[in-house]
């Protein structure tokens, strides 16, 4: 692990059976969970480079009982970090030494469903999928669609502001989530909207909250928008002999007021592992293929199905295959959405990044990449949403083989910085958590991450929620409170005055 | 622009303040004299009420200070990139003129930014694309492509402290560090002044029929709203006008009968065909008529810019947010206890109210939505003194209100930027 995380506290440790004990009066029976071998279970999440067993795990199962544990932590300094499915690819749920894993599996249930308002109102704990299937017999559905769609829970899209392959037509879950139910680290419970739009007359709170990475409130009640499933759905696979065709094709359509349902990209390698594990019937001789899905009405999916296929035809496509039933569109996606375990299968370890970068920037970051590869002597195989910009640059490595999965962490690191050199980003749906959280001065400068920070302090001035995701350094609230402007005293004297 | 902030405009200076107007007004043409403003004030303890044009002035309780800063000189479209459907620009200038430039490339923005104009008997296109996102201001197609909020894809601003900080990019998907530039939405002021702030754009859609059913009572209407937005046709737009305010828009050509209004956009064939599938399966509802291509947009910007309330007075207009199948129940119980003018849009999540005889009635319009399952009124017109006087918007449960004031005070802790314009 070659993190650092803020130094556990002695006099929290030396606590531990006073505060299992605590707990346990809090949250009685099977709900507490305090032996080193259960506790296994929860050290890591998706990012499993890094792992740290928790002073002890909780799993709730009301809301008064997350707000009587959230409050005795405040009281007591305890860290606490919240945790859904586990899924986070940047260790956003990753335990602290010295710090209650407050796990919310347990709040599984819908609570309502509101076609009329095209709204479900379900617990943190329910799956992105399980939205889905409570809705589907009616014909809607839940758009946002993680690829950990069957494991992750809605109470963690939420965090992390997820994405998925249709958010490129349909938003992110920010896009998606009219209100939640939020507990403080005090131990209050707070409502931010509801099935009404514009969650509240003041401040966006619910936009600071989502994607707040576990560091604001821990959510135990979510608000949805259900769609009505588009009437049908086509993909079309078409394979180029350069990136930077497909990139040309991707920026035409976009260009043209095509916004497809989804629009993928997967390169050489990334193709190459996908149809050995699959058979998806990808052209293995390209070194780009799309992916590229309409949905909406026949008509209008057929109307444009033509025109996509004409812009690949101009942009030198080599092949265009239009899927000719479910089960074939259904194998189209079967290779991209395998592609992480195919990349599994040729290479003992991957690493996964995902930075988001401005679509006409592909090809120089393409480029870019493989001399890194070169550099760093390790292979990369890529997954993109080219129809948002948002990269999976999967890196191959063996941890057992030394320094490698450093070489692996600095490989990502640099491809990171290519991003944000380009005008993109660090992460487009993953989060900081601690994989990313180091890197955060290549985007922010000082002020912007101060002022970030503040909004924390307005939430947890304490640090008490989820600490040591995030932020590169954590100020004391006290300290960023302080005024550099003094009052009483001109800083500008030259300016006129008032 | 109005008179009045046009002549005061002519005379501020950059960064110069005037040193001996009553109300004076600092007009800062770089990011750099706009800090430099914010940091005088907060070193002096001078409070600063913030505007664009001051397009918006009649919205949010009447700041009183002794200066303006204003970020009218603040303009020009920085970045503009067609293909990426990405469009930067400085935070004063005119939304009017950024939708001209990207309408000449086929693109629009898609939340249809609400202009207060004519509610406010003032001219259109006066509103900036910072005091857009400032307000939130989001038409009819927010229930279909989301809210300004949901289109802004970075910001820089100076915060009450005079600093200057930058959130998100240029990049749809991001998610580094907190969305800061969502927590600028709907802040009107009072958290940080607005200097730079990036968009999403997209294509206009070829086409656009709206079929308007005849006749419905309001409860009818929430009925077929609803099966309409819950349809896979993809509306993108669904509004009620009652009797007597169908013909308030439109020019007067739709005549007294009730209109509830049903936009659909995209491409011909797909709009055709959600069309017939629409119309199957409403026509045993009520009589259909439609409007096609121009007839279409100038009744939805009639109803976006709420043109049947645009009467030249100061009569109380509210804007009510809450559960779409709620708004017709919440403007019926109203009707009991005084006399109101209606209309909706959002399915009827939307509920723009005007208050016949004068009074705000704030307390018994909140008392009804809480009934109903929750959401938020804020007055959106009245006179000064009426604003002064209302909690011109929703007041939150205290844990709630406390929260939003340590955030104010993190980001403004000597409380310059506009003082008590959220109440
Ligand atoms: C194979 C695979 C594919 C993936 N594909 C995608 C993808 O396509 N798109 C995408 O966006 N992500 C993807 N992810 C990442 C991950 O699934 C998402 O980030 C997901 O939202 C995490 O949900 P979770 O329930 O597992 O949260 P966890 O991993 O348990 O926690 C994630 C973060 O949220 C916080 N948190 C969790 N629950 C709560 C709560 N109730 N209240 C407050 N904070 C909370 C935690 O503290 C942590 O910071 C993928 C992951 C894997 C393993």
């Amino acid at each position: 692990m070659s993190v650092a995380m803020p130094k556990p506290s002695e006099a929290v440790l030396d606590r531990r059976d006073e505060i299992v004990s605590a707990l346990q009066a809090i949250v009685p029976g099977e709900g507490v969970v305090d032996a080193t071998d259960e506790m296994r279970a929860f050290e890591t999440d998706g990012l499993t480079a890094y792992r740290q067993l928790p002073l002890v795990v909780v799993l709730p199962d009301t809301v008064d009982q997350v707000s009587r544990v959230l409050a005795y932590c405040h009281r007591n300094d305890i860290p606490v970090v919240p945790r859904g499915a586990g899924t986070s690819l940047s260790g956003g749920a990753l335990p602290l030494q010295d710090g209650v894993l407050l796990v919310l599996s347990k709040f599984n249930r819908v609570l309502e469903i509101d076609y009329d308002n095209r709204s479900a109102v379900v617990q943190p704990g329910v799956t992105n999928l399980g939205i889905t299937k409570a809705v589907e017999h009616r014909g809607f559905y839940y758009a946002p669609d993680p690829s950990s769609q069957i494991a992750c829970s809605i109470g963690g899209n939420v965090a992390e502001n997820s994405g998925g392959v249709h958010c490129l037509k349909y938003g992110l879950t920010a896009n998606n989530v009219l209100g939640i139910e939020f507990v403080t680290i005090e131990g209050e419970v707070m409502r931010l909207g509801g099935k009404h739009l514009d969650a509240e007359g003041g401040y966006d709170l619910l936009g600071l909250m989502t994607g707040s990475e576990g560091l604001l409130g821990v959510v135990t009640e979510v608000t949805v928008r259900i769609l009505q499933k588009p009437e049908t759905a086509r993909a079309v696979l078409i394979g180029f002999p350069t990136s930077e065709q497909a990139g040309e094709c991707v920026a035409e359509i976009i260009a043209k007021g095509i916004i497809p349902g989804g629009m993928e990209m997967m390169d050489r390698p990334a193709i190459h592992a996908a149809e050995d594990f699959v058979q998806a019937g990808y052209p293995r001789d390209v070194e780009a293929l799309l992916i590229v899905e309409l949905d909406g009405p026949q008509a209008e999916v057929d109307h444009l199905l033509a025109e996509v296929e004409a812009i690949g035809n101009t942009n030198g496509a080599v092949t265009c295959r239009v899927s000719q039933s479910e089960d074939e569109r259904a194998a189209f996606w079967a290779g991209r959405k395998a592609a992480f375990p195919a990349v599994g299968r040729i290479s003992p370890d991957y690493y996964c990044m995902d930075g988001t970068i401005p679509r006409k920037e592909l090809p120089k970051v393409l480029a870019g990449m493989k001399a890194l590869s070169e550099k760093y002597d390790l292979r990369v195989a890529n997954v993109f949403h080219a129809g948002d910009g948002n990269l999976h640059p999967l890196i191959l490595y063996d941890a057992n083989k030394e320094g490698e999965l450093h070489r692996a962490e600095e490989f990502g690191n640099d491809i990171l910085r290519l991003c944000v050199a380009v005008g993109g980003v660090l992460t487009g749906e993953h989060g900081v958590g601690v994989e990313k959280r180091d890197l955060m001065p290549e985007m922010f400068g000082e002020d912007d991450l101060k002022h970030q920070q503040r909004v924390k302090c307005a939430f947890d001035a304490k640090h008490l929620l989820n600490p040591g995701k995030v932020f590169p350094t954590l100020h004391r609230c006290a300290e960023l409170g302080r005024m550099h402007v003094h009052k009483g005293q001109v800083a500008f004297p030259d300016l006129p005055r008032f | 622009m109005t008179e009045r902030s046009a002549s005061r405009l002519a005379e501020a200076q950059s960064p110069a303040p005037p040193s001996t107007d009553a109300s004076r007004l600092y007009a800062p043409d770089s990011l750099e004299a706009l800090r430099e403003i914010v940091a005088a004030a907060v070193s002096l303890e001078e409070p600063l009420a913030i505007e664009g044009s001051g397009s918006k002035s009649g919205l949010g309780r009447p700041v009183n200070t002794a200066a303006t800063l204003s970020t009218a000189k603040l303009t020009g479209v920085t970045l503009y990139e067609p293909d990426e459907l990405v469009l930067s620009a400085r935070a004063g200038t005119p939304i009017a003129e950024i939708e001209a430039l990207i309408d000449e490339n086929g693109q629009r923005l898609e939340f249809e930014p609400i202009d207060y104009g004519p509610l406010h008997a003032r001219e259109r296109g006066l509103g900036t694309l910072g005091g857009v996102l400032a307000c939130n201001l989001s038409g009819p197609r927010r229930v279909k492509q989301g809210a300004a909020r949901d289109h802004v894809l970075g910001i820089t601003a100076v915060s009450g402290r005079a600093e200057v900080f930058k959130s998100g990019g240029r990049v749809v998907k991001n998610v580094t560090g907190y969305d800061l530039s969502k927590g600028m939405a709907g802040s009107y002021g009072t958290l940080a002044v607005l200097s730079d702030v990036t968009i999403k754009v997209l294509p206009k859609s070829e086409t656009e029929t709206t079929l308007l059913l005849r006749g419905l009572t309001d409860e009818e209407a929430a009925g077929a709203m609803a099966a309409a937005m819950g349809s896979p046709a993809e509306v993108s737009g669904a509004a009620h006008l009652p009797m007597l305010v169908a013909r308030r828009v439109a020019e007067g050509h739709l005549g007294d009968e009730p209109a509830t209004a049903i936009r659909l956009e995209g491409f011909g064939p797909s709009v055709a065909a959600r069309d017939a599938y629409l119309s199957a399966a409403l026509q045993n509802v009520a009589r259909l008529e439609r409007l096609e291509g121009e007839a279409s947009q100038a009744f939805w910007r009639d109803v976006k810019d709420v043109v049947p309330f645009a009467d030249g007075t100061d009569k109380p207009v509210w804007r009510v947010s809450l559960a779409p199948t709620a708004g017709h129940q919440l403007v019926m119980g109203l009707r009991r206890h005084a006399a109101i003018d209606a209309f909706y849009d959002w399915q009827g999540g939307l509920v723009w109210l005007r208050m016949e005889s004068g009074d705000a009635e704030a307390d018994l319009i909140r008392a009804g939505i809480a009934q109903l399952g929750g959401g938020h009124a804020t007055l959106v017109r009245a006179s000064e003194s009426l604003r002064a006087a209302t909690d011109v918007f929703q007041p939150q449960p205290a844990p709630l209100a406390a929260l939003a004031k340590r955030l104010k005070s993190e980001f403004d802790p000597a409380g310059i930027l506009n003082p008590g314009r959220m109440g």
